[in-house]
Parts: structure tokens; C-alpha cells; sequence
């Protein structure tokens, strides 16, 4: 009876060693120290309304970055502990972790980074920049946004769930099998991984069409295609390569679990299962998804670059050109993550050829960036000082990738810490300071003032420091022949003074990462000394999402702006038609029609955990209920036909007039 | 500031010159035929995107100093946003040095491939390789012997290994020798190398098997010819000291652990390696060799 309502959930799941209990006492208490504050405050009704249940998308999007926030610091301590073992591990010296739970830690690295640190960031920054960039009051689909994130949390919140209940897998990021069968894999760790991921890749497919409608359909009238600002023709480019990877990414996971549920045999090691097919569909989902992280922030980039050199981004069309084809090569280069695996030569060159393609659409952005330097003004702001940290590392990073991309020098190359280096440096450089770039030149569009800079400049070069040290020992570790994953490794092979320089480099990184909280700190603390006088447009912005007051309103533009320009916002203070004058058609005030709240989309994440939990632990009686709860719910929403509220034209008029004021009276 | 920031990347560069003459860099100083033009593969490689990336760098720095907000005298185009001249060069560039690249990968795919027998003066000595829980079982089919963790090539002849496992996927790596094929269950894959000094080599698994994966190291001994045949033969006549590589004996030694000592095995079963190939064609069968006769069997080629 026991077993049929827990299933294989005991007691002895819950029991773990030292480290662990210490990092689930951690969690525990933190979590009980929020309730307790929200409860102190009374919070839960303001919490409930305004957050847990809205739909608007810019709540959304500052949702996804505080999940993004706390995962990137689970995944940072993830590589201290890793750090910390390399370091000490040589020789007879076994380190203080276990083998299986430094495996553990590696494959959570990878997922907590990739997934829930870059993903939510990357959607996070879509949700609250690309209604106002292309001139809309919300996505397209707002209940979907909302249920896109609540699964999008159920699967980070499973994935949590491992480190309390059971364990993570130890297969790796990507859990190849027949490893990550149930032959080599038998306890829950490939479990929880499948099914973390799978709610969450449902989430991020939801989410990526939804994004697909926004921008196809609810542009500003006017703004075709090439007058998209670069972040939006960029964010397209990921959105389109989510939508055709994820399902590949749902495929995949689904028979892997149909292998470990079901005793199928789509990928085992025996019975006509085929382990080869899963590396290739996984690296079908894998490739595109490096693309779907760093095309945002090449997009961050051009914003950036433009802004702060005061000049228009230069090449815009080549820069479309070559976004349109790096989402294309994408999907034509997976096979470079195993030339290893002995397909013929004809073959491997062929996708070590597609792979340096990729090179040059790469090369021309980066060329038309320092052509936007050239012959402009260019001010030396936190988000420029990423960028030079990200031209610095990326091709250095990019280099190594295409020696990696000849698939002679791959098979000495392949798996080893040169491989970990060169990923490394093109997510940290590529993805992560883009997203810095891009939350620090966003961040006074949405709390009313910059970010310090002085703080910011240090964290910065701790950062860029910290990086060199931490991983500049790994190229070098590659070259000696050093592989990735090692727990532990032999005295003679001298690879620990290298881990130990790369173990500093990890502290230094970390000082950085306290660094940055310290600066949101001291910004929030300081925020009068850095308002934002223009009430909405602190760097003297070009795209529509600076036209909009600070804060923002709940329904973005009062009026929708007409556009015929790339920079519509600077064409109109160019024509001094900003801030408008009376008559102006920006000030012809009409009803606004917005989406109500709603509980659905949370509903539907916490079905979606325990469905999640009970396929984990194999608790059958909860697995269909849990289903179709979520079809049931879904159904509810689908009778309520009062999902959007008014704002009369006069309410809107009178914001916008107060805002008018601020603007005029800070700029005497 | 910035001339701390200088002199800890000075000392840190100088700290990596120190360490990488101290210490052996595998790739750099390669042992085997492979290995070498591996290595120079990857400086041509490297040369070739220089090419490329210095001009960023040079232009990097240019650019921002020179068009800095607070220098007058730079001249300010803030509408130039288009130059078709210029485009059309840095697709141009770039195009070019990836053409030649890609003449150099389509060439060095094929020249260098795993599976390319290796042209030597003598005819090329059969390796049979089994990646196990967590233990590398070496079966030399010729000599008629097998060795654990622990292999020995003959100088200047081409050894052509056959690559599998009985575990979960791993990879066949010895660095210092040249590239790696993967090693995985029902599949035999193939690589072929050519040791050009005599000298003990690091070799080991470079693709995540499990718990005991950190202990899946091994020497790769390379002796001169005479050596090579004298140890095989050793161990062949010492009966009496080593045991012979029966199924009994590999179903043994295929039951996982980590760290397991160096074995000698003074006879083998010559269908074994067949059988650990085919066992999971037909994981049913009977678990005797003599069910699935090698003759009639081809190994099935990854991919």
C-alpha cells in the first residue's frame, strides 16, 4: 500500500552526506526566511496579485531574471566545488568529494548554467525589451507567457527538488547513454534530468512561439521587417531555432524515459537499441542551442555598440544577413561534437566545413560593431567595457573552435579541457557579459535609474581577470592531454599546479559575482544621486523602448507609435517631435484593453511539478490525475471570456500628462 | 589601475611560460606519426585565423581610443551607417581564409583519418581494445596474448586497434601519440597509429563512464621491435604465471571496479573479442563463444 502511494519514494531519499544536508539546511532556510519576511510585511496579497498571477509581460520577464539570479548562484557554487576538487585531487590525495557526487555536480553545472541561468536571462530580457522595442502592450499570447513560465519554474523547481529527494544524475549535462540507461544509470538522477528538462523545454517552446507571434504580428505600424531593431531580428533568429530544436530536445528525452520506464529500447546498449541515434538528436537540439543563447546577445551588442558610440549600428543589412545565416548553418554543424565517433572522413569534413562557415557570418558582426566605433563618439559605460571584454575573449574563444571545427585536430582535441575552455569562454564571453551588457543598459528603463559604474568597472575586470586565470590553465591542461569530468587524477601527469591557478581564477570570478550584487546594492541604496532625469531615456536612446516613460505603464505606449525609421525614437527627438506637442498624433488618447490576471499559468506549473515528481518516482496513481488536472484547468480558462480589462483614455491621458511634467521639469 | 591590471596578466603569462617548460605539453612534443601531424595541423590552423583576429584586436583598440567621446578632433559621421565597399571586404576576408581551411580540412579529414590503415615498413600489429567498468583490456590476436590496464606497441609500426566496450561509451585516447576514437558497446570502431619513439605515454579515457571513469588510465610502453617480441613471447611461455583469457576469466574481469592492477594474460580466446561485439546483437543468447561462430560474422563498423 506503502509502495502504491509513494512509490519508489523511502525514507533513505531524503538521507545524504554532509555537503548535501548542509546545501539543503542552506536552502531551507533561506526559503523559510523569505516566507517569514513576506509574511512579516504582509506581502502575500501584494505577491499574489501583483506578481504570482499577473500576465503582464514585463512582471514576467523580471520573474525570469530573479530565478535566473538565484540559479546562477547555484551553478557558480557548482564550479567552486569543482574548482576546489581539481585543485586538490592529485595523486593520493582523493579530494573531499565522492566520484559520484563530483558527476553529480558537473551534470547540474551544465543544466543549472545552460538552463536555467542563460535561458531565463535570454527570456527574461525578450519579455521586458521586445513589446517595447517593436511597439506593443504585450506579447501575443499573454496566458501563454505566464504558463510558459510557471513550467519553466516547475522544471528549475524539480530539478532543486533532486538535491533534498533522491539525486541528480551523474551522466553528464547531455546524459549520453547507455550511461544514462537504466543498466548503467538505475537509481532517479536520469529521471529528475529528463523531467527537469522536459517541463522546462515545454516552457521555452511555448514561450518561443509566443515570441514568433509577437514579432510576425504585432509590430508598431510601419516597421517592417528591416526596420527591426538588430536585438529583435536577432531574438527572431533564436526564436525560430527553439522552434524547430525543442521538440527534438521533448523527442528525445521522451524515449530516453520510455527506455528507463517502459523497458524500451530506443538507445540501450543491447537489443537493437542504438546510443549513437541519441547522441545526434541530442546534439540536433545541443547545437542550435548554443546559437539560441548567443544570438540575443550579439543583438544586446549591436544595441550597445550603437548607443554608446552615438551613431547609427552600422551594416544593418548585412548584420540581418548574417543572423539569417547563422540561424541556418545551425542546424548543419552538430556532427562537429563527434567527429570522435568514426563516421567516415567525407563526412566529418563535411561538418567541420559547415562548422568555420559559421566563422564568417560571426566575423562580419563583430567587423560591423567596430565599424559602428569608427568615426562615432564612443562613451565608455559599463555595458561598452563587456563589450570589449566579450571582442577580447570571444575570438580567442572562436579560434579554438575552429581548430576544433578540422575534425583531424578534434580527435585530440575532443573531450578534453581545451574542448571545456573553449565553451566556456564563448558562453561566459559570448552569452553571459552580453546579458550583463544588456541588464545593466536596460536595468534604468525599469527601476528609474543607472547602475553604479565604478563598482560596475570592477566587477568587470574581475570578471575578465577571473576568466583568464580560471580557464586560460584549462587550454594549456588540454594540450597536455588532460580530459574533462576527472575526480581525480596521477601525481606524475603535473596537472595540479595548472587546477590550482585555475581554482584562483574561479575565487576571483566569484569576488566579481559579489562585486555585482554589491553594485545593485549600492545603486538601489544611492538611487537619487543616479535618477534618471529624462524620465525614461538615460542614454539618449534610438529604439522605441526608450520613448516610453519610467516606470513603465502597465499598457507601455499610450499611443502606438507610427514608424518609418531603424531609430524610430531618434528620428522623432531629431525632428524635435518628442516629447510631443499638443495636436501630435502620439497624444490622441484612446481606450486601452488589457489582459486581467490570472492563477491558470501557476496552476498549471505546480501540476506540471508534481506530474514531473511522480514520473520520477514512479508514483502511477498521481501521474495521470496530475495530467489531467493541467487539461482541466486549462479548460476552466478556456470558458472565462472576461480576460481583458479597460483603461479609459482619460486615465491614460492623465499619466501621460504627469509624466510629460517630470520630463519637462527635470530637463530645466 | 590599469598598470595593475597589466603587470597581473605580465606575471601570469610569464607564470604559463615557466610552467610549460617545465612540464611536458603531450601535444606539443608528439611521440607518434599522427600526433605530429595532428600538431601541425592545429599551428596551421592557428596561423591562418590569425590572420583574422589580430586586425579585430588592432581595430578594437583603435577604434575606442581614438573615437572616444571626449576627443574632438576624431571626425563623427553619426548617419554613416553603410559603406557596400567595406562589407563586401569583410565578407570577402573572411570567406577567403575559411575556403582555405576547408581545402586543409577536407585534405587532413581524409589523410588523417582513424580509420586509414598507416603505410609502414612492416606489415601493422593488431590491437584489440575493450573499454570495461572501469578497466582497459587490451587483446593482442597475433602474439595471442591480452593485457589490463596497461599496453605495450613496438616502435615504428603501425598498429591498427580495433576499439570497443563492454561498459558504457568511452573514448580511446593516448595523447602523446595522436587522436582519439570512441570506444561503445555493439560497435567496433578503428584507429590507427604509429609510436616514433620509445618512451612510456599517458593513455587513458577521455568520455565519462561512470564512478570509477578518473581511474581509467593506463601506460602505453613503446620498446623497439626486438623488445616488442621478446615481452610477447615472454608472456606467452609464462603459463604458469599468467592465466589464460578464457569467457570465465573475462566474465570475471568485466564485473565493474575501479583502480584494478596491471594483468598479463598468457592466452586468450581468439573469438573473444567478436563475441563482446556481437553479445549485444543477440543479448539472449548463450553466453558460450561457440554459439556465434566468428567465421561467419562481420564486425559491424560504427556509422
Amino acid at each position: 500500500m506503502i509502495h502504491f502511494l509513494l512509490g519508489n519514494l523511502t525514507f533513505q531519499a531524503f538521507l545524504h552526506n554532509p555537503i548535501v544536508m548542509g546545501a539543503d539546511a542552506f536552502m531551507g532556510i533561506v526559503g523559510i526566511a523569505v516566507l517569514a519576511l513576506v509574511t512579516y510585511f504582509k506581502k502575500w496579497q501584494w505577491l499574489w496579485r501583483e506578481w504570482l498571477t499577473s500576465l503582464d509581460h514585463k512582471r514576467i520577464g523580471i520573474m525570469y531574471l530573479i530565478v535566473a539570479a538565484v540559479m546562477l548562484f547555484k551553478g557558480g557554487v557548482d564550479a567552486l566545488m569543482m574548482r576546489a576538487q581539481q585543485a586538490l585531487a592529485s595523486g593520493s590525495n582523493y579530494g573531499y568529494l565522492s566520484a559520484n557526487h563530483f558527476n553529480q555536480i558537473f551534470s547540474a553545472h551544465g543544466v543549472t548554467m545552460i538552463l536555467f541561468v542563460a535561458m531565463p536571462l535570454i527570456f527574461g530580457l525578450f519579455n521586458l525589451i521586445i513589446p517595447l522595442q517593436i511597439g506593443a502592450r504585450d506579447v501575443a499570447f499573454p496566458f501563454v507567457n505566464a504558463v510558459s513560465f510557471w513550467m519553466f519554474v516547475s522544471g528549475v523547481a524539480l530539478f532543486n527538488a533532486s538535491l533534498v529527494i533522491g539525486h541528480f544524475s551523474s551522466a553528464g549535462w547531455l546524459a549520453y547513454p547507455p550511461l544514462s540507461e537504466l543498466a548503467y544509470s538505475p537509481g532517479v538522477g536520469v529521471d529528475y534530468w529528463i523531467w527537469c528538462l522536459q517541463l522546462a523545454g515545454i516552457g521555452s517552446l511555448l514561450s518561443a512561439i509566443n515570441f514568433f507571434v509577437t514579432i510576425v504580428k504585432m509590430r508598431a505600424p510601419g516597421m517592417t521587417l528591416m526596420k527591426m531593431p538588430m536585438f529583435v531580428w536577432n531574438a527572431l533568429g533564436a526564436i525560430v531555432l527553439m522552434i524547430f530544436a525543442f521538440p527534438v530536445l521533448t523527442a528525445t528525452l521522451g524515449m530516453l524515459w520510455l527506455d528507463r520506464f517502459a523497458g524500451m529500447h530506443f538507445f540501450t546498449a543491447g537489443f537493437g537499441g542504438n546510443a549513437m541515434m541519441y547522441v545526434n538528436l541530442i546534439w540536433t537540439w545541443g547545437h542550435p542551442e548554443v546559437y539560441i543563447l548567443v544570438l540575443p546577445a550579439f543583438g544586446i551588442f549591436s544595441e550597445v555598440v550603437s548607443t554608446f558610440s552615438q551613431k547609427r549600428i552600422f551594416g544593418y543589412a548585412s548584420m540581418v544577413a548574417a543572423t539569417a545565416s547563422i540561424t541556418i548553418l545551425s542546424f548543419l554543424v552538430w556532427l562537429h561534437h563527434f567527429f570522435t565517433m568514426g563516421a567516415s572522413a567525407d563526412v566529418n569534413a563535411f561538418f567541420g566545413i559547415m562548422t568555420m562557415i559559421i566563422a564568417v557570418p560571426t566575423g562580419v558582426k563583430i567587423f560591423n560593431w567596430l565599424f559602428t566605433m569608427y568615426r562615432g563618439r564612443v562613451r565608455f559605460m559599463t555595458p561598452m567595457w563587456w563589450f570589449f571584454g566579450f571582442i577580447a575573449l570571444f575570438t580567442m574563444g572562436g579560434m579554438a573552435g575552429v581548430l576544433m571545427a578540422v575534425p583531424a585536430a578534434d580527435f585530440q582535441l575532443h573531450n578534453s579541457l581545451f574542448l571545456v575552455a573553449h565553451f566556456h569562454t564563448m558562453i561566459v564571453s559570448g552569452v553571459l557579459f552580453g546579458l550583463f551588457a544588456g541588464f545593466i543598459y536596460w536595468f534604468p528603463k525599469y527601476a528609474g535609474y543607472t547602475l553604479n559604474e565604478r563598482i560596475g568597472r570592477w566587477a568587470f575586470w574581475c570578471w575578465l581577470i577571473g576568466f583568464v586565470l580560471a580557464f586560460g590553465p584549462l587550454y594549456i591542461l588540454g594540450f597536455m592531454g588532460a580530459t574533462r569530468r576527472l575526480y581525480h587524477y596521477p601525481a606524475a601527469t603535473g596537472f595540479q599546479p595548472l587546477f590550482i591557478v585555475a581554482a584562483v581564477g574561479a575565487v576571483i570570478i566569484a569576488i566579481g559575482g559579489i562585486l555585482q550584487i554589491a553594485q545593485i546594492a549600492v545603486s538601489v541604496k544611492r538611487r537619487a544621486l543616479a535618477v534618471d532625469r529624462t524620465a525614461g531615456d538615460p542614454w539618449n536612446g534610438r529604439t522605441l523602448e526608450w520613448m516610453v516613460p519610467t516606470p513603465v505603464p502597465v499598457y507601455n505606449f499610450a499611443v502606438i507609435p507610427t514608424v518609418d525609421d531603424r531609430e524610430p525614437f531618434w528620428k522623432l527627438k531629431q525632428e524635435g517631435q518628442f516629447p510631443p506637442r499638443e495636436g501630435s498624433p502620439l497624444v490622441r488618447y484612446e481606450d486601452i484593453f488589457l489582459p486581467k490576471r490570472s492563477p491558470i499559468g501557476l496552476l498549471v506549473g505546480a501540476c506540471g511539478f508534481v506530474f514531473g515528481f511522480a514520473a520520477v518516482w514512479h508514483i502511477y496513481w498521481l501521474m495521470p490525475i496530475s495530467a489531467m488536472a493541467i487539461v482541466a484547468v486549462l479548460i476552466a480558462r478556456a470558458f472565462d471570456e472576461e480576460t481583458e480589462y479597460r483603461i479609459p483614455a482619460a486615465e491614460v491621458e492623465r499619466t501621460e500628462r504627469e509624466r510629460m511634467a517630470r520630463m519637462r521639469a527635470s530637463s530645466v | 589601475m590599469y598598470f595593475i591590471v597589466l603587470g597581473l596578466v605580465a606575471a601570469a603569462a610569464a607564470a604559463v611560460v615557466v610552467f610549460a617548460s617545465t612540464h611536458t605539453v603531450a601535444m606539443f612534443d608528439p611521440k607518434g606519426t599522427i600526433g605530429l601531424e595532428e600538431r601541425n595541423l592545429m599551428i596551421v590552423a592557428a596561423l591562418l585565423m590569425l590572420v583574422v583576429v589580430i586586425p579585430v584586436f588592432v581595430m578594437t583598440f583603435v577604434f575606442a581610443w581614438r573615437y572616444r567621446a571626449d576627443n574632438e578632433k576624431a571626425e563623427y559621421t553619426p548617419t554613416w551607417d553603410h559603406d557596400i565597399r567595406y562589407e563586401l571586404a569583410w565578407w570577402a576576408f573572411p570567406i577567403a581564409i575559411i575556403i582555405v581551411l576547408a581545402v586543409i580540412t577536407w585534405q587532413s579529414s581524409h589523410a588523417l583519418s582513424p580509420y586509414r590503415p598507416i603505410a609502414g615498413s612492416v606489415p601493422p600489429v593488431p590491437v584489440d581494445v575493450v573499454a570495461l567498468d572501469w578497466k582497459w583490456l587490451f587483446i593482442y590476436p597475433q602474439q595471442g596474448i591480452a593485457t589490463v590496464n596497461m599496453l605495450k606497441l613496438p616502435v615504428d609500426t603501425p598498429i591498427a586497434f580495433h576499439i570497443t566496450a563492454d561498459a558504457p561509451m568511452n573514448s580511446f585516447w593516448i595523447p602523446s601519440l595522436g587522436g582519439q576514437i570512441y570506444a561503445m558497446p555493439g560497435m567496433s570502431t578503428q584507429l590507427h597509429l604509429m609510436a616514433s619513439a620509445t618512451g612510456t605515454y599517458e593513455g587513458l579515457s577521455a568520455n565519462l563512464s561512470g564512478n570509477g571513469f578518473a581511474s581509467m588510465h593506463f601506460p602505453a610502453e613503446v620498446v623497439s621491435r626486438a623488445a616488442f617480441a621478446a615481452w610477447a613471447q615472454g608472456v606467452r611461455n609464462a603459463t604458469g604465471t599468467y592465466g589464460a583469457l578464457t569467457l570465465p576469466a573475462y566474465e570475471a574481469l568485466s564485473t565493474p571496479s575501479a583502480r584494478y592492477p596491471e594483468t598479463l594474460y598468457a592466452s586468450i580466446d581468439p573469438s573473444l573479442y567478436g563475441w563482446i561485439v556481437m553479445k549485444y546483437m543477440s543479448p539472449n543468447a548463450s553466453t558460450t563463444t561457440t554459439t556465434i561462430p566468428m567465421s561467419t560474422m562481420a564486425i559491424p563498423r560504427a556509422l
